[in-house]
Parts: structure tokens; C-alpha cells; sequence
């Protein structure tokens, strides 16, 4: 670079744009694909209209050079890496779940219970919580999103009417809030025929706001039985969503919904919804709806959420690791007993772990053999460890030139 | 419930994208990492939603493009079980 370019550069003035070769240029930065990463190819691309061939040339030499000294050296414990990285900034994390103020958002498990319900795999987080983005055209309008957003939420027959069983005259009956039915926008004979064809039976009687079942058992049993059943039966709404809230995007284009409850299959057919960006907390469920590497992205956002609302600053390759080794087998695993730690290869590790003598006494019954290739087998029969050095199987023959 | 539209999984924004590689891609793909077997590579369930979305067959080795925070964009590959 010319001094007098540096000077200009220093200036903040617009260096002249040095239209000529620039294609050239852009040529010699795509030689670098499969090199360097995506990520380094975009910033070579912005400097390609101001930096002449040679400095370019030289540039792309020593960032690829500084990529492979970068790269981790094979044998490296990155696992153990990974741990001690996420653990030591964990031990900070208070314990303390705190609720957001005002009225609309939810109480989310935050911090470590959080982080632990994320690395169990837990099939039910303790708040299932869906995220869901609606459509342009929708999401501007808050009137909208607000009927939309009762549109989808559960209303069970428990919600708007009263249950009484009469053990005397062997009925249940069902005794309608007028004002709530009206609030969901149900008329009494909707109500009633949806009731009814859940029940499988007719009303004996209809009332102005009540309805009488006989449910043709005598037991007190089956008539309570019955009763909870008609309790359950949904009048409105999308399984599972127990509750929405309407929430404004942060980037200012309109509202989104933030429900408590999670239905990821029933939300996303929903016409209204942008089934691009519907968010589920639960990884089970995403990985049932969406598959594994969906689930995996939720695992590494999930455990980042959690660690930047703790303000701590975790590298994400180490997350990534974590994630790949839960989801390695093609469905998600929990770390631990029941997952990875409990279906390693070797006995003598499993043994180390947890549960000594039952997994000793399985493989003695099984005849299981250890090819003593992980890190635990190899320290229990005191043996250079494959990690770092110890990998390597080289033997020198001394004498031979 | 029915199986959902594959249009509507594969567009989700936590989907990356999934591509069957071609047999003669596989062998290189084993040579550049020295895998002795497909079997080696890391796994995805036939029963997986977007394999079936893709209609991917077991033995298919699947490369998958995720974007990266930190590089971009990271190939990875996958084979189905």
C-alpha cells in the first residue's frame, strides 16, 4: 500500500475503488473455497475492491495459515475441554429463577435448572414455551394477532361450565358460564353439539344453560369417570396451548406469539403462521416434528439463551460439541447414566461411571470384551491414555537407515 | 396426526439443508477423511422427518450444510441408519 493511500485510509477518506481487475481479484478469493471458511471468504470479498492483487495474494496466504494453526491438532481432549469450559463459568450460575417483570410474559426456568433440563433431554421441560411468528399481512395488526392468539388456545369444557355429578339420579350435569361461552365466541348449540359428540351420547335434557347426561353406568365409579372425561373435552383451540401471549417483535415489524404449552405439528399447519419461524423449547418435540439436526440447532440456542441471560460468556464451539455428541447416533441423547455415559463401549468405563457391579457382572454373563480404546479402560489398567501423544502408534526401527 | 407437508419442514429455519450425495461423492468423502466404512460417519434415522422429506434410503449418506456462528457455513455428513 502506497503511503499515500495509508494516509487516505487513516482519514477515514473513501479510498478510490480500483475498479480494474476486480473480477480478477474476486477469482483469486474464490480459489480459497474449501480452504478457509465461508465466514473468512465473506471478509476477503469486502476487501477485494480496495486491496491491490499482491497484498490480497499475501493476505489470503496468512489467513489460511493462521486458519490451520488454529485448527485443533488431532488427539487433542476437546471433550474435556468443552466440560471444564462450560463448567467453570456454570459454577457462577446462580440458582436463582427469576420472573420477568410485567404481565404478559411467562415464568421461565432460567439459569441452571434450565441448563441441566437442556443436557438431560428431559421429554417435558417444566415450561414448554412456543415462540410463534405469524405471517406478513397479519403480524402489523394487532387486533389480528390478538384473535388469533384466541383462537389457538385450549379452552377445555372445565374452563366455561360448571360439572356437577348426581349420584341419586345416576347424571352429570353441565352447567355453561353464559358470559364465558360468550367470550370465546361459542353459541350454546355449538357448545352442546361439540359436548355431546365427544360424550357419545345425547343430552337427556337441554336447558337454557345446562345440559343433563345420563351416562347409563350405576357406579359411582364410571359416573365420576365420566364426568372427568367431559371436563377434558377441548370446545377451542390447539392442544396443548394453554395459554398465548402477544408480544411485540424486536425488530418493530408487528407482534408475535409467545404461548405456554407447546404443540409444534398442530401450530405449524396453521395457514396463519410463518411455519418458517415457529419455536418450540422442547427439543423432544423438534426433534419428532422437525428431526435431528433441527433438534440439534435447538439444543446449541437453547444452551446459549441460557448462558447469555446469566451474562456468561461460554465459547459456542464448545456448545457445538456437546450438541453433536448428543445427537451423534441419530437421536437425542442425554449426558449421563441414561444416555451417552450409560451406552459406552467399553465395560470398564461403564463401570467407572456409575453402577459398579451391575455392569460388571452383565458383561461377566454376556462375554463382553474390552478392546481398551477409550481414555477410562486405559487409566484402570494403567496404560498410556489415547489422548494427546498417546495417541499415536508409531513404533522406530533403531538400527535401519 | 398426519404427517406434515415436507415443504413446510424443510423450510423451517432450524432445518438445514440436506442433500443425498452421489456414490462416487461418498467414496471421496471416505478417502479425504480415511473412513474405512459409511458406517463410521455420524447417523440419521430413516424415520427421521426430513430424510423422509427428502426420501433418502438407508445406506444414503446425506451432506448437510448448517450454518455456522462461527464459520458461516459447516458441512457435515450423516449417514442413514
Amino acid at each position: 500500500m502506497s503511503p499515500k493511500r495509508r494516509e487516505c485510509l487513516k482519514k477515514g477518506v473513501k479510498v478510490a475503488i480500483m475498479s480494474k481487475n476486480v473480477e480478477k481479484r474476486v477469482e483469486l478469493i474464490k480459489e480459497y473455497e474449501g480452504k478457509l471458511p465461508k465466514k473468512v471468504i465473506e471478509d476477503a470479498l469486502k476487501i477485494a475492491e480496495t486491496t491491490k492483487m499482491k497484498d490480497l495474494k499475501k493476505t489470503m496466504e496468512r489467513a489460511v495459515e493462521e486458519y490451520q494453526k488454529n485448527l485443533i491438532q488431532p488427539g487433542e481432549a476437546a471433550g474435556i475441554v468443552a466440560a471444564q469450559s462450560i463448567g467453570e463459568p456454570g459454577t457462577q450460575m446462580t440458582l436463582r429463577t427469576f420472573h420477568f417483570a410485567g404481565v404478559a410474559e411467562l415464568a421461565v426456568p432460567q439459569g441452571l435448572p434450565r441448563f441441566i433440563e437442556i443436557v438431560d433431554a428431559r421429554r417435558d421441560p417444566s415450561m414448554p414455551i412456543m415462540e410463534i411468528h405469524l405471517k406478513e399481512g397479519i403480524r402489523e395488526d394487532k387486533g389480528k394477532v390478538i384473535e388469533f392468539a384466541n383462537r389457538i388456545e385450549e379452552v377445555k369444557l372445565s374452563d366455561i361450565a360448571k360439572i356437577e355429578e348426581d349420584f341419586t339420579n345416576k347424571q352429570v350435569i353441565v352447567v355453561f358460564d353464559m358470559k364465558k361461552l360468550d367470550g370465546i365466541e361459542l353459541s350454546f348449540d355449538e357448545a352442546k353439539k361439540i359436548v355431546e359428540k365427544n360424550a357419545r351420547r345425547k343430552a337427556k335434557e337441554v336447558g337454557d344453560n345446562y345440559l343433563i347426561f345420563e351416562p347409563g353406568f350405576s357406579t359411582l365409579k364410571s359416573i365420576r369417570g365420566f364426568k372427568d372425561k367431559l371436563a377434558e373435552v377441548r370446545l377451542r383451540g390447539v392442544p396443548g396451548i394453554r395459554k398465548a401471549a402477544v408480544l411485540q417483535e424486536p425488530d418493530g415489524t408487528g407482534y408475535y406469539l409467545q404461548t405456554e404449552g407447546t404443540n409444534l405439528k398442530g401450530v405449524l399447519v396453521l395457514p396463519e403462521v410463518d411455519a418458517s419461524r415457529v419455536f418450540s423449547n422442547n427439543i423432544r418435540e423438534i426433534e419428532n416434528v422437525l428431526g435431528v439436526e433441527a433438534a440439534r440447532n435447538a439444543i446449541l440456542i437453547e444452551a446459549k439463551k441460557v448462558l447469555d441471560g446469566q451474562g456468561i460468556k461460554v465459547n459456542p464451539r464448545h456448545l457445538m460439541l456437546v450438541a453433536d455428541a448428543m445427537t451423534y447416533d441419530g437421536e437425542v441423547k442425554a449426558i449421563g447414566r441414561q444416555g451417552l455415559s450409560g451406552q459406552k463401549a467399553s465395560v470398564l468405563a461403564r463401570a467407572a461411571f456409575e453402577e459398579t457391579v451391575r455392569h460388571l457382572h452383565e458383561a461377566a454373563m454376556t462375554g463382553e470384551v474390552d478392546y481398551l480404546k477409550g481414555v477410562t479402560e486405559n487409566i484402570i489398567v494403567g496404560q498410556p491414555i489415547p489422548v494427546g501423544t498417546g495417541t499415536v502408534k508409531l513404533i522406530m526401527k533403531l538400527g535401519e537407515d | 396426526m398426519a404427517d406434515l407437508d415436507p415443504e413446510v419442514i424443510l423450510s423451517h429455519e432450524y432445518v438445514p439443508k440436506h442433500e443425498i450425495l452421489k456414490d462416487k461423492d461418498v467414496e471421496k468423502l471416505l478417502e479425504q477423511y480415511k473412513i474405512e466404512s459409511k458406517m463410521q460417519l455420524p447417523k440419521i434415522l430413516s424415520s427421521d422427518p426430513v430424510v423422509k422429506a427428502i426420501k433418502a434410503k438407508k445406506g444414503d449418506v446425506l451432506k448437510i450444510t448448517r450454518k455456522s456462528m462461527t464459520a458461516g457455513e459447516a458441512v457435515y455428513y450423516r449417514v442413514v441408519i
